[in-house]
């Protein structure tokens, strides 16, 4: 079966954000953008399942401006196929992420989709749920293991008690937790592979979705600041201050 | 018009995020959505919609009681809320795995853009919530006819006193055959839950091990606290995904945050910044974790927390 994985180009999880100026946004002009995190955990995951012998093709897709290409290729460096990328200005938002996908969806075929739960810039967690509605097909979200035999899979999800395990049948949609797997490092001799690798590029008009966005911004502000603390000398100290100045136990 | 919010319980008890999200439903409601409904499905479940039902600020229970609803699964779910949405401007849910799991998924079929994780409301249809793990606040208006919501539990302390509200039963279409329930394995413990507890005490890498956690769960036991971790304290296998508190974890803000052996990430930052008070042990002076601390002890934490659980011991007496 083919395999399909949505990759998302995010800023560096290591960048420290700074609100621009004009309060319209986080300033991403010369910020190192990459892969988000838990979408390279579920290129892993797909990577994997092609060792197991359970997939045979992974298709990478990445929606947003031209230069998604670059996470589109961090993907195939890692070991993807081949990717798909729909090319807008326009800013996406998880439901027509959603609608876009489920179109390159209905196009290529795959029976199982793979993302990361979460996107670590606008942290909506959203575009699993959303795609595997519109699809119709079951959702494993929060994924920390599969298990996939004859077109069955047990997902075990991360939930707020501990862990869930619920099955179902394939095609369906997974987003991927922290505890799946750790993602693979590409190789020199991948990273060259990976620029041969074929990467089609689609408009949503081509795909006849809008992806006009529903939610406004109005502004984006900083949060306030928490100011510093003081260093205690010992944990008399700390107790007596937690007692008498800040009364909290 | 009015607000419906979805009930987060495990068919026994409510769960007191459901008291955040109402309360967010009700600053909502005030601002011209109308009154406060909330949903309780699940199986054999009225003793949740009972307490649902004493709760501030709710004119209505609808209570969906069907084997299908017993578990949460969003594939049955999502279909209910679409069924009743009609009724409503808002659906609203606290922002946990479960409304996580279900709300997008309702969203999408009702065609219209979630709203994640608010933390604040400025009027019906606009809406603070935190983007990039808390380190900016964006306002966002919806234009969607409904508004389909999840709900930053700390930012809405629970409304006080009791109401009494009537039940009035209510049908889905059951269960949609997606996907099963298997089973759960669910963490037992005898300490308040992560996201409501008043004091917390999270251990991280500096931990070393699995092990050494009963060294804070002595001290957590002195003061009624709840244990917690970093996401490298969980990684590392030291204990369960569920104690994990940071950005893709859970977020908390108790009255005392006490963080042991915690460099203070971004990520994990996101996730407790908004306590009351912060406490920091590290033996890194230059852990940015003291810079969101109120008071910083630097220093050997298997040194000084063993010190910490005996001056508390001390004091109680």
């Amino acid at each position: 079966m083919k395999a399909l994985v949505a990759v998302k180009r995010v800023v560096d999880y290591n960048v420290k954000v700074r609100v621009k100026a004009d309060r319209t946004g986080v300033e991403t002009a010369n910020v190192k953008m990459s892969m988000n995190p838990f979408d390279e955990i579920a290129v892993e995951e797909a990577l994997r399942l092609r060792e197991a012998g359970k997939v045979e093709e992974i298709i990478v897709v990445s929606l947003g401006i031209q230069q998604c290409q670059e996470t589109i290729r961090t993907a195939l460096a890692m070991g993807a196929d081949r990717g798909v990328l729909v090319q807008t200005d326009v800013e996406l938002q998880p439901l027509a992420v959603a609608k876009l996908l489920k179109a390159v969806i209905d196009k290529e075929g795959p029976e199982l989709v793979i993302l990361g739960k979460q996107a670590i810039d606008d942290d909506c967690s959203q575009t699993g749920q959303m795609l595997a509605a519109l699809l119709g097909w079951p959702q494993a979200t929060f994924a920390s293991k599969l298990v996939i035999t004859d077109g069955s899979v047990e997902a075990t999800r991360e939930v707020d008690g501990g862990l869930e395990t619920i099955s179902f049948k394939l095609p369906a949609v997974v987003t991927t937790d922290l505890r799946l797997n750790e993602p693979r490092y590409a190789s020199l001799p991948n990273i060259m592979k990976a620029k041969k690798k074929p990467i089609v590029t689609m408009t949503p008009e081509e795909l006849g979705v809008d992806p006009t966005p529903r939610l406004v911004t109005l502004k984006v502000e900083e949060p306030p600041k928490r100011g510093g603390g003081v260093k205690v000398g010992s944990v008399a100290e700390l107790v007596d201050k937690l007692k008498t100045e800040a009364r909290v136990i | 018009m009015s607000v419906l919010v979805l009930a987060e319980h495990d068919n026994k008890a409510l769960k007191p995020a459901t008291l955040n999200a109402i309360a967010a439903a009700a600053e909502i409601g005030k601002a011209g959505a109308g009154d406060v409904h909330v949903l309780v499905a699940g199986k054999d479940c009225r003793p949740v919609a009972e307490a649902a039902a004493r709760a501030a600020g709710v004119a209505k229970i609808l209570l969906a009681d069907d084997p299908a609803y017993e578990h949460g699964l969003a594939e049955n779910m999502a279909p209910l809320l679409v069924k009743l949405a009609s009724g409503y401007s808002h659906l609203l849910a606290p922002a946990t795995t479960s409304g996580k799991n279900i709300m997008p998924r309702a969203a999408a079929l009702l065609d219209v853009m979630q709203i994640s994780d608010i933390s604040g409301v400025v009027s019906a249809d606009t809406f603070v919530r935190p983007i990039y793990a808390g380190n900016a606040l964006a306002t966002v208006q919806s234009r969607d006819p409904v508004k389909i919501i999840t709900v930053r539990g700390t930012a809405f302390p629970p409304l006080d006193g009791t109401g009494s509200a009537p039940i009035e039963a209510v049908q889905g279409d059951g269960a949609s055959g997606k996907s099963e329930f298997v089973r759960a394995e669910l963490s037992k413990s005898e300490r308040p839950e992560l996201t409501s507890a008043r004091i917390i005490i999270s251990g991280g890498r500096g931990m070393q091990s699995g092990d050494n956690f009963h060294l804070l769960e002595k001290v957590a036991d002195r003061l009624g606290a709840a244990v917690g971790a970093s996401r490298a304290a969980v990684d590392a296998g030291f204990v369960p995904n569920d104690y994990q508190v940071g950005q893709t974890g859970k977020i908390v803000a108790p009255d005392l945050y006490i963080a042991v052996g915690i460099s203070g990430a971004i990520q994990h930052l996101a996730g407790m910044k908004d306590s009351k008070v912060i406490v920091a042990i590290n033996k890194d002076e230059e852990a940015p974790i003291f810079s969101v601390a109120d008071y910083g002890l630097v220093g050997d934490l298997f040194k000084l927390v063993p010190e910490l659980e005996e001056e508390l011991g001390k004091r109680q007496q």
